[in-house]
């Protein structure tokens, strides 16, 4: 197999409140391949935010390395950071976090303004199409409904073209229908455009829509019972509640 | 990031939220608006100030008494010059004319009207010296002037506050209670906005002296030279003389006695290790004194400005302080898609900059509004204004330099906040 996209390797992440030592990760270790579709799922207080904010190159662990797109980014500064976050990750949040003033088209052109990219126009606009949202670039975010929100913020996680995009509950704002269309999208995403995709949230349902799922207990990775794989039949699929979730995904 | 991205979108953050955005800028608009119109008004003082200086004649010089101090401690003016020291005066090369010069205030009474007014005492020479022209009746005659004679010339201002439409010629107003006869009035000069020329009554300086204010000594004698004479020559004093010092010149060698410093030391018997017990001035010194006076005046108005300004840039530090506050998400977002600390701190100080450059902005023109608003308010109609393009753009400056300041703090701040943090805020 080749060198996997995104490598860690003992990340630790300690927290010191007051005189308590808080372990948020007690060496979590992990490899994500070009390609895949990954659910980053544990209850809360499991760590998967802590290991969501270092994945994102938002923070940085304790001790343990990371390696992103060939980058060891594990104890980059500030600047260093940014820059890996702008070029290497998309972000797409649970409230959408789209910039209320700007149109859907100025939202997605952002990341590209930041890293001072040519044709920054043509590119979101590309991203809107991909995510079917062409038509509606002159709107404003509070002329969206919140799945439409959603697309944009995804268009604007994509069009730097990054190694990954990172979305954090990205159907936790939006109703049952809506979420599954979101979810249909990033499947198409991964499967059409090979695009790598990490999904983190508590929902099984969510999780059951990826290939793959690493389960968070305690700051640590331990093995679900429940792991998801393509390549199982249906019948061992999902139960009752996460079948409905995973139809229209195969008809996509 | 492009600039020109950066302050579009802080004039559409401006505009988003309008009310707010004027409310912080009002303290900008204010400074602004403030320093334009009193910087206007302090330099049309100056220009008015000026022109009646220059409006007394130009080759005049001002003999007064200095004053005495001894071993430091004030001790009133010299009461010591004489008319006779302005007969003697008369008679110095190159002195055109000269006459005493008597000011003081008094109650002026015609029928049921009257007014307080300024009364200047002078000999026959004094309209010429002081540039006034006659233009109705005629000026006092020499025996009139030196004869204690009750009779008034009055300005144009003052008649009409007296008379009206009617003439004055001949007629009798009361000055302090005593009764003048009105011979003539002077032709307009023209408001000063501080002193009106038009508005005062012109008596003999003997009549002044004896019967209206009571005075033995002269406090001037105004000397008008001939064209093309050396005032310095003709003074005995040099130019640089500081003319704040207001005791009297201590001269090296003595001065020549064709001088006014040489006949008046001669005439009041100074030792010559004494310094002068009078001070000869002219126009230009006058000036300097008026000008010196004039900046001071400005400066404190423009400092009383700028401190409004400075009230203007800590409402602004405020507003951006909330706004960084209230965008704590928006600055997460930002980040989290690749924005460094500084596209952050650019961001909100191009905000502030340009909240406070719009507010410089309405401030100039309403500082201009008000500076050519201010004369068209019957009361405020001796004032003049001037608007000085400079002022106005130092103006501006300020401002923007305002929201440097007070912006830089909390756009360091939004550019510090730690992403996860800020993606988390509600």
């Amino acid at each position: 197999m080749n060198e996997a996209l995104l490598q860690a390797h003992d990340l630790v992440k300690t927290y010191i409140m007051g005189d308590n030592v808080v372990n948020a990760l007690n060496g979590v270790s992990l490899a994500i391949h070009e390609g895949e579709m990954v659910a980053i799922r544990g209850p809360s207080g499991s760590g998967k935010s802590t290991l969501m904010n270092i994945l994102g190159c938002l923070d940085r662990p304790t001790s343990g390395r990371y390696v992103l797109a060939g980058e060891d980014v594990s104890q980059m500064d500030d600047n260093a950071q940014a820059n890996a976050r702008n070029r290497k990750i998309g972000f797409v949040f649970q409230t959408f976090n789209l910039l209320p003033r700007m149109r859907a088209i100025e939202n997605v052109e952002l990341p590209l303004l930041y890293s001072g990219a040519m044709n920054a126009k043509k590119k979101a606009m590309a991203a809107l199409e991909a995510v079917g949202l062409a038509e509606r670039y002159h709107h404003l975010p509070n002329q969206l409904s919140g799945g439409q929100k959603q697309r944009v913020a995804i268009a604007r996680a994509m069009v730097t073209d990054p190694a990954i995009i990172l979305a954090d509950e990205p159907t936790g704002a939006l109703d049952t229908k809506t979420g599954e269309d979101i979810l249909n999208l990033f499947k198409n995403l991964n499967r059409d455009h090979g695009r790598t995709i990490i999904i983190v949230t508590h929902d099984l349902k969510v999780a059951d829509f990826c290939e793959r799922e690493i389960y968070l207990r305690d700051g640590k990775i331990v093995p679900s019972e429940r792991s998801i794989s393509r390549r199982l039949p249906l019948e061992q699929a999902p139960p009752a509640e996460g079948r409905h979730l995973i139809e229209p995904a195969r008809e996509a | 990031m492009l600039l020109w991205i950066i302050i579009r979108s802080s004039f559409q953050s401006l505009m988003a939220n309008k009310t707010r955005s004027l409310l912080a800028m009002l303290g900008i608009i204010i400074g602004v608006g403030a320093v334009i119109a009193m910087l206007a008004m302090g330099a049309g003082a100056q220009q008015q100030i000026l022109s009646s200086i220059q409006s007394m004649g130009t080759n005049l010089l001002m003999v007064r008494p200095a004053q005495i101090s001894s071993g430091g401690v004030y001790g009133g003016m010299a009461q010591t010059m004489s008319v006779e020291d302005a007969v003697a005066l008369s008679l110095l090369p190159g002195v055109e004319a000269v006459t005493p010069a008597v000011q003081g205030m008094a109650q002026v009474a015609y029928g049921n009207r009257n007014s307080h007014t300024s009364v200047a005492g002078g000999s026959v020479t004094f309209f010429q010296i002081r540039n006034f022209q006659i233009d109705q009746g005629r000026s006092f005659t020499e025996e009139e002037a030196e004869g204690l004679a009750r009779v008034a010339v009055l300005g144009p201002v003052t008649a009409s506050n007296l008379f009206g439409a009617n003439s004055p010629l001949g007629e009798r107003v009361r000055i302090n209670g005593i009764l003048f006869t009105v011979v003539g009035i002077t032709k307009a000069k023209g408001d000063q906005g501080w002193f009106n020329p038009d508005d005062q009554v012109f008596v003999p300086y003997t009549t002044a002296m004896k019967l209206l204010f009571g005075q033995t000594v002269l406090r001037e004698i105004d000397v008008s030279c001939a064209d093309g004479v050396d005032l310095n020559v003709v003074s005995g004093e040099p130019a640089s003389a500081d003319p704040w010092h207001r005791e009297g010149f201590k001269h090296d060698t003595p001065p020549p006695m064709t001088s006014i410093a040489g006949v008046l030391r001669l005439r009041h018997k100074l030792a010559a290790d004494t310094a002068d017990d009078f001070r000869v001035q002219s126009q230009a010194d006058i000036i300097a004194m008026a000008s010196d006076n004039i900046w001071t005046f400005r400066i404190l108005l423009a400092s009383i400005a700028l401190i409004s300004l400075l009230v203007g840039g800590i409402g602004i530090m405020n507003i951006m302080l909330v706004t960084v506050t209230e965008r704590t998400r928006e600055i997460g977002t930002r980040k989290a898609i690749g924005a460094k600390n500084r596209d952050i701190l650019l961001q909100f100080l191009v905000e502030s900059i340009v909240m406070s450059g719009v507010g410089g902005t309405l401030g100039a023109l309403m500082g201009i509004g008000l500076a050519k608003g201010i004369p068209l308010i019957p009361i405020f109609n001796r004032f003049l204004t001037i608007v000085e393009p400079a002022v106005v753009i130092l103006a501006i400056s300020v401002a923007a330099f305002v929201g440097i300041f007070f912006g830089l703090y909390p756009a360091y701040r939004a550019s510090r906040l730690d992403p996860i943090e800020a993606l988390r805020y509600e």
